[in-house]
Order: structure tokens, then sequence, then C-alpha cells
């Protein structure tokens, strides 16, 4: 295998896993900010409760790799739904800075829970061992953990385009985004809909982190950290829209793998200036709504 | 006369503009004369708004041309058109709620002499303006609520401050869209005064549903139905119509 | 009196009383009386005095597009950090007058501001927000990897900075770095003040209210929103390098996410769109940021979030709004 193309397998299969993760967290921000109109800068900390369920439990209980993953998801989607009752309801077609205010808010109060509950360390991530090591696909052997991922991430993400195209839950949620008023006056109950909709969105992203968290490690400043990430593949995909943040994630995951590997002395300036150009370019997103 | 009588105050030539496959404006060939009095009718939905917006340049139409005292402005902005002599009220109150009356006004009567960008004097420093201002609240009756902040008054009278903002701009080219809307009707008159009251040479074009408000102000009457000119005449003719006796019966028939 | 004597004199009231709202009032000198005040009650407490009004100038800049032209930003540090930056570079390479390298930077920051400006103002919403975010965060980057010119992570070193006018050394209790960061901040709030309450100013105030109204009435809207971007990127700039300046460093943070968030964070305590926000804001939050977060940064983390949380939901405009509204209850009495 010549070098180069081995380095260019190494970044789309790394590219890919991380993509995966970026798409799970950030699907759910995607539709819920097409389909209430909220800037929610804070989505990733449901994802970070994700992680942090699920290693407390592997770490701190002994529990299982899938029933933690699945603890993760079922806790933090109900969990959401108390915040969004409490905090978000308030908001919604509000204006866009209490909006950010708030996000900005319930991020600093969670950073802060997270660090003086768990401490400021990222916490250890064991993969079970039927995930560890290689996986040997002949031609060459990849991270069996991260061949999982991708697996994984494909598998939840044809379920959830199915979910939506098929189910009358799905049409709901695109007939809602589409048009708001108009899917209330045909009796959609826009109110439950927007919890149910937050309740997934969250328990998703909880999925993303919890599976990704080999990826990105879960610590306090997570929702922080990856924040601007998050957002650029909802803002480069397109608001509530959910084959574009496919794409998003696929370019930002791909590329910024790329950078690290064969230019890290730039750092993410390129990812930066790429989305600079891709939102002036398409403003409403590569697959926003015009 | 003779060349002069040839421009019109306002025309679209071919208007067209669709959403996807809905065409909401379809070949609007539309007229206004100078000190024209002409109203714009239609069921719900007809398209009466849309039109209104593709005129000021809230929005671009698909195809088509818009003139103004027979200069083309279809490319421009919104706000070139303004300074080119069009006005508009918007059909819910669109105003500055959180400044005074007199303020609102004087934000349009500013941008109108082009002091409106003054980084440097004080606001109300400018003596013309602010007089300017009052006169024409004392002439729409708004002068004892000058200095009250729009919010703080009933709808009506906000209708009336919309009217005054539109005014400001010395236009010579009014839009109305649905003046007396959400007004009721013991202040309606107001209203009807200041209009039948505006200056002869104004060409003037309300959007309005209430029909003797129509035959009222309006010489002339355009019928729109989804998104296209049904006929266009004068009061009489328009009303002893059958289309548009079908158009407005078949609309009461379905409420 | 004749009828049109009468319209006269109420038409000369009307302009009486709409002038009046602009002239200077009395309780707008109590920050600076205060600020005098501090400077000989607090003789060690001037470090931080100084800090707060840099603070206070950035804040203010924000205000100026924040509140007053209604456009949200999580990237107004990228204006600071050139000018601390611009500041730094200046004084670490042999030019260390002060006044000159003040508005060096000040230039510098409002031609960012400008450039970028006109490109990412035609858009809004998410995709303006994640544009400010974007210009801060690449600067940043930049500045992050650009190590040989900016020091990188370690931050800028080897500022000398000359004695302001010539005349006033900088000295260890910070005494001449307090009275010239007043200085400079009441001239950056006199600039505000005027032109807030100039016709540009009450143009901004319609944008936010109505941009649709403003547009109908042939505003220009797109060059009123770059001009005030411009002179608050101009301004932030200016905060920037008095930062670098009175401190002889500068780092990469005057570029990060966290400063363009406590900055706004301040403004919002204090009062959006009310000019005084920021001399409210600011104080506080730096003043009990001081005291409580060497004890736990944890709990005071969590207090701010949840402090946060309240004034969105109760106080939507601060300490100011809150003011407002009690004043207001209180005329309505009968």
């Amino acid at each position: 295998m010549g070098a180069a193309s081995s380095a260019f397998i190494s970044i789309a299969f790394h590219g890919l896993a991380y993509a995966m993760v970026l798409y799970l967290v950030s699907v759910g921000l995607s539709v819920t900010m097409g389909l209430m109109g909220f800037v929610n800068l804070a989505h990733g900390v449901f994802a970070a409760a994700g992680g942090y369920v699920m290693t407390r439990l592997m770490n701190g209980y002994g529990v299982p790799f899938p029933l933690a993953v699945i603890a993760a998801f079922v806790v933090v989607g109900a969990g959401s739904v108390i915040v969004e009752r409490l905090l978000y309801r308030r908001l919604y077609g509000g204006d866009e800075l209490s909006q950010v205010l708030l996000s900005i808010g319930i991020i600093f109060m969670s950073v802060a829970t997270a660090k003086y509950l768990w401490g400021p360390l990222a916490q250890p991530m064991q993969p079970p061992p039927y995930l560890s090591g290689q996986l040997d696909l002949g031609f060459r052997s990849f991270p069996a953990y991260r061949s999982f991922l991708i697996v994984c991430g494909a598998v939840l993400v044809a379920l959830l385009w199915l979910g939506l195209e098929r189910t009358r839950f799905g049409a709901r949620i695109r007939a809602a985004v589409d048009n708001g008023r108009m899917a209330q006056s045909i009796g959609i109950n826009t109110s439950a809909l927007f919890t149910a909709t937050f309740a997934l969105g969250s328990g998703l992203a909880a999925l993303g982190g919890a599976l990704g968290a080999e990826i990105l490690a879960i610590d306090p400043g997570y929702p922080l950290e990856h924040l601007i990430y998050f957002l650029i593949v909802v803002a480069v995909g397109g608001l509530g829209s959910i084959r574009g943040p496919f794409f998003a994630a696929l370019l930002l995951g791909v590329a910024d793998t790329g950078f690290k590997y064969l230019l890290p002395e730039f750092g993410a300036f390129f990812i930066y200036a790429l989305t600079l150009a891709l939102l002036l370019w398409r403003p409403r997103g590569l697959f926003g709504r015009a | 006369m003779g060349a002069a009588a040839m421009t019109f105050a306002l025309e679209t030539r071919a208007l067209r503009k669709s959403f996807g496959a809905l065409a909401v404006a379809s070949d609007i060939d539309f007229r206004l004369e100078r000190g024209a009095r002409h109203a714009l009718i239609g069921p719900n939905g007809a398209g009466k708004t849309t039109f209104v917006n593709l005129v000021t340049g809230a929005l671009r139409p698909s195809s088509g041309a818009i003139l103004l005292g027979g200069e083309d402005v279809t490319a421009l902005p919104q706000a070139q058109r303004v300074k080119r002599g069009l006005a508009r009220t918007f059909q819910i109150n669109t105003l500055f709620r959180g400044l005074s009356v007199i303020e609102n006004v004087c934000l349009a009567i500013g941008e109108r002499l082009g002091v409106a960008g003054d980084l440097y004097r004080p606001a109300g420093s400018r003596r013309d303006v602010v007089e300017s201002a009052y006169a024409m609240l004392e002439r729409l009756g708004l002068a004892d609520d000058a200095p009250r902040r729009v919010r703080e008054l009933p709808y009506g009278r906000q209708r009336l401050v919309e009217l005054a903002v539109a005014l400001g701009l010395d236009p010579k080219v009014l839009l109305l869209d649905e003046p007396a809307a959400g007004v009721p009707s013991s202040e309606t008159g107001t209203i009807i005064e200041v209009i039948e009251k505006l200056p002869a040479d104004l060409a003037l074009l309300i959007i309005e549903h209430d029909m003797d408000l129509i035959f009222r102000l309006a010489r002339r009457i355009t019928v729109l139905v989804q998104g296209a000119v049904l006929i266009e005449g004068s009061p009489q003719e328009i009303s002893r119509d059958p289309r548009v006796r079908e158009v407005y019966l078949g609309e009461q028939a379905h409420t | 009196m004749t009828s049109e004597a009468v319209a006269q004199s109420r038409g000369a009231a009307a302009v009486e009383a709409l002038s009046r709202r602009h002239r200077l009032r009395l309780i707008e000198l109590l920050p600076w009386l205060a600020a005098a005040a501090a400077f000989f009650l607090f003789p060690d407490y001037l470090p931080l005095g100084a800090q707060i009004l840099v603070n206070i100038l950035f804040a203010l800049s924000l205000d100026l597009i924040l509140g007053y032209a209604g456009i949200v930003t999580l990237g107004h540090a990228a204006f600071f950090g050139v000018g601390a930056y611009t500041a730094g570079l200046l004084a670490a390479h042999g030019w260390g007058e002060p006044i000159s390298g003040l508005v060096v930077a000040g230039l510098v920051a409002s031609i960012v501001g400008l450039a970028s400006g006109a490109i990412i103002l035609r858009t809004s919403g998410l995709t303006l927000l994640m544009l400010t975010l974007m210009i801060a965060v690449m600067l940043q980057e930049a500045a992050n990897k650009a190590g040989s010119v900016t020091g990188g992570a370690d931050g800028l070193q080897g500022m000398k900075v000359w004695p302001v006018l010539g005349l006033f050394h900088f000295d260890l209790f910070g005494r001449t770095a307090y009275l010239y960061c007043v200085a400079v901040v009441f001239l950056g709030w006199l600039a505000a003040r005027r032109l807030v309450h100039s016709p540009f100013g009450r143009t901004l105030t319609g944008i936010r209210e109505s941009e649709a109204r403003m547009h109908a009435i042939g505003s220009p809207v797109f060059r009123r929103r770059l001009t005030i971007y411009t002179i608050a990127a101009g301004m932030a700039g200016i905060a920037g390098a008095l930062l670098a300046q009175t401190t002889q460093f500068v780092g990469l943070e005057v570029l990060s996410f966290e400063r363009s968030g406590t900055i706004l964070i301040m403004l919002i305590i204090g009062g959006v769109g009310r000019l005084y926000g920021a001399f409210l804001g600011v104080p506080l939050f730096m003043i009990a940021q001081d005291r409580f977060a060497q004890i736990d940064p944890v709990y005071w983390d969590f207090w701010i979030g949840l402090l946060l949380l309240l004034v969105v939901i109760f106080a939507r405009g601060g300490i100011l709004g809150l003011y407002e509204a009690l004043t207001r209850r209180w005329a309505r009495r009968p």
C-alpha cells in the first residue's frame, strides 16, 4: 500500500468516524433550530450529559456498555423535557439575543455543575473488550471501536431518515418546519411536537456524546470546546434540514482530520475560512430553505 | 401636455412572481396616472399585498418591469424607490413602537431631507424637521399625542401615525394597504377625511375591502384574483360586472 | 392669540421638548464623580479600576452595535484583540508612545470592522451570528499560529510603553494607568453619547425597532449599520490597546470567545441599549468577580449562569431596565 493512499484511507476513516459523532450530536440542533427558531448554543450540554451518564454508569457501577448507552439516551432525553418546559419554552418567538443569553447561562451552569460533581478531568472511556483492538479487513486493519462507531452511526442515520420520511411524527415535524402557522391551522399540536422533537434531538445528542466519548472526550468544558463545530455543522448544513448537516458533518470531519494530519501548523484556520466562504455563498446553508 | 401625459406615475409591465410552482403574480400590467384615485380589490389571498411588496421593492419579481415616473426602477432597492417619491403604509402597523409619535414622523422627514445620517448634532435640534413633523401631526389630529410612545396609543390612532409617516415622505405615489383595517368604525371617519384631503397631483392606490370607502374615494378600480388582473374600470362598471360578483359571491358562499 | 400663533407656539414647544430629551442631565456625570472618588478612596485598587474602565469602554462599543443597531455578535473580541495586538506590537518594536499607539490601534480595528462588516452585514440571524464568531475565531487561530510575531500562546513580550504626554510614567501603583484610562474612556463616552443622541443614533434605534419601516422610509439601512459597526470596532480596538498599554502584555485571550461572552454578560446585567448599562454592569461584575471568583471559580460560573437565566427571563433590560420599570410604576401612582 502506498504511503499516500494509506494516509488517504486513514484520513477518510477517522474523518468519517468523527463526522458520525458530529452529525449525531448536531442533527437534533438543526431540527430544533429549524422548528422552534431557537438559537440554542447549549445543545452540547446534552451531548456531554449523555457522555457523563454512560461513563459514570460504566466506570462507577459496572453497567455494561449497550445498557449504559441506552440509559444515556433515555435519561438525557427525558431530562431535556424538563429543561424545555421550564426554560426554553418561555423564549420561543423571542428575540435572538435573549435566546443566545439563555443558552450561555445554561452552559455556564452545566459546566460548573459537571466540574463540581465529577472534577475537571476527562472521564476515562474504555470500550468493551468485544469492541476493542483492531478490526482486520485483509488489506488493512482499523481500530475496532471506530469501525463500530461508523456502522452504528450509519444505522442510526438510516433509522432517522426513514423515521422522518415514513412516520406520522416525522411528517408532522416536516410540516411544522416548512410552515409553522399552517401546520397549526391543520391541527398539529405544535407545543407537544416541539417538546417531543426537543427530547428526540437531545437524546440523539446524548447518543452522539456517549458513543463518541472516545473521540470527543467527556470533560466539563465539552459544551464550549465543541460548540463552534456543532454550530458549523448546522449553519453550513442548513437549519431544519436532516440531510444537510450530514454532508456538512462529513465535510467538516474529513477536512478537520485531513488538516490536522497534513497541515497541523495551520490549525483550524482553514476550517473557519472555509465555513466563512460557504456561509457567504449560501447563507441558508447547503440544504437550507430559501 | 403631450409627452408628459404619456408618463405614468407608476407602471408595471408583465410583472410576475412565483415561489416555486406557486404563482402569486401573473403578468400584471398596471398603470397609475398622476393624481389618480385608484383602488385595488380582490378576495383574500389574491396577491394584493404581494403586488405592493413587488412595487415597493420589498420583494423581487421573477420577471417584468416596474416604472416610477417613467423611470425603470426594477433593479433598485426599496430605499432608492422611496427617494424617487414612492411611499407605502403597511397592512399591520409597522412603526417604531418604542419611539414617540413625533419622533416616528421626524425619522421619515429626516430621511427625506437627507439629514437623518448626521452623526454629530443633537437629534431634535433641526427646527425645520420637528416643525414639519408637528404640522403633519396637526393635519391628522395627532398633535396631542405627539410626545407619547406609539405603543401606548390605541390601534386606530396608531393607524393614523402610520399614515403620517408615509405622508412625511412627501410622496408622488402613495400605496395604502388597507388603511382602515383594524380601526373601529367610529374612527374611520378621520382616516377617510385625511385621504380625501390629499394633494390632487398625488397618485394614490388603495387596497381595501370596505366597499363604501372604495366607492367614496376611488375613481378607478382594479380587481385582482389569484395574482392576475381580472378587470379594470370605473366603480360603476366594476359593480355591474358579473364576473366580479361571482368572485365575491363565491367567496361569500364559502364563509 | 390667533390660531396660527397657537399652532406656532405648540410647534415650538414640541421642538423644545424633543431637544430637552437629548440634553445632558446631571445624573449622567455620576460615573465620572465615582471614578474620581475611587482614585482617592481606593488607592490600592487602581489596577483593578483601570481594568474596569477598559471593559467599560469595550462594553460601550458593544452596546452601540447590540443595543442600538440590534446586531447580535459573538465575536466582538476580534476588534478588541486587534487593537491590543496593534498597540502591543508597536510598543514591542520600538514605538511606545501611548496616545499615538491608541489612535493607530483604533484605526486598524476600524478597518478590520469595515472590511468584515461590509462582507457579513448583508446576512442576518444565525448566519450573521456564525460569521461574527468565525471572524473572531479565525483571528485567534492566526494569532496563535503566527507565534513569531505575536508570541503565540505565551503572549506578546517585551512591550515598552513610554510616559503619557512624555510626562507621566506608568508607575507601580497604577496611578498613571488609572488616570490615563479615565481620560480615554471619558472621551469615548463623550463620542458615544454624541452619536446616540444624534439623528444617526435615532435611525439606529429605528433599525432596531422596525427594519421594514426603515427601508420603507428610504433609509440606507446597510450603510448605517456598517457605519456603526466600524465605529464600534474602532472603539473596541482602543479599549484593547488601553489594556495592552496598561498591563504591558497581550495574551491570546484578548481574541477569545470567553472575552466576547463575558463582555456581553456584563452589558446585559447593566442593561442594553441605554448607554449606561456598561457603567453599571461592568464594575458590578468585575468587583464581584474579584471578590468571589478567587474563592471558588466553580461557584462563580454557576451563579453567573443562574443570574443570566434570571435576567433573561425576568429582567431583560438589566438593572437599568428594572429601574425604568420602577420609575414608570412610581409615576403612574394616583
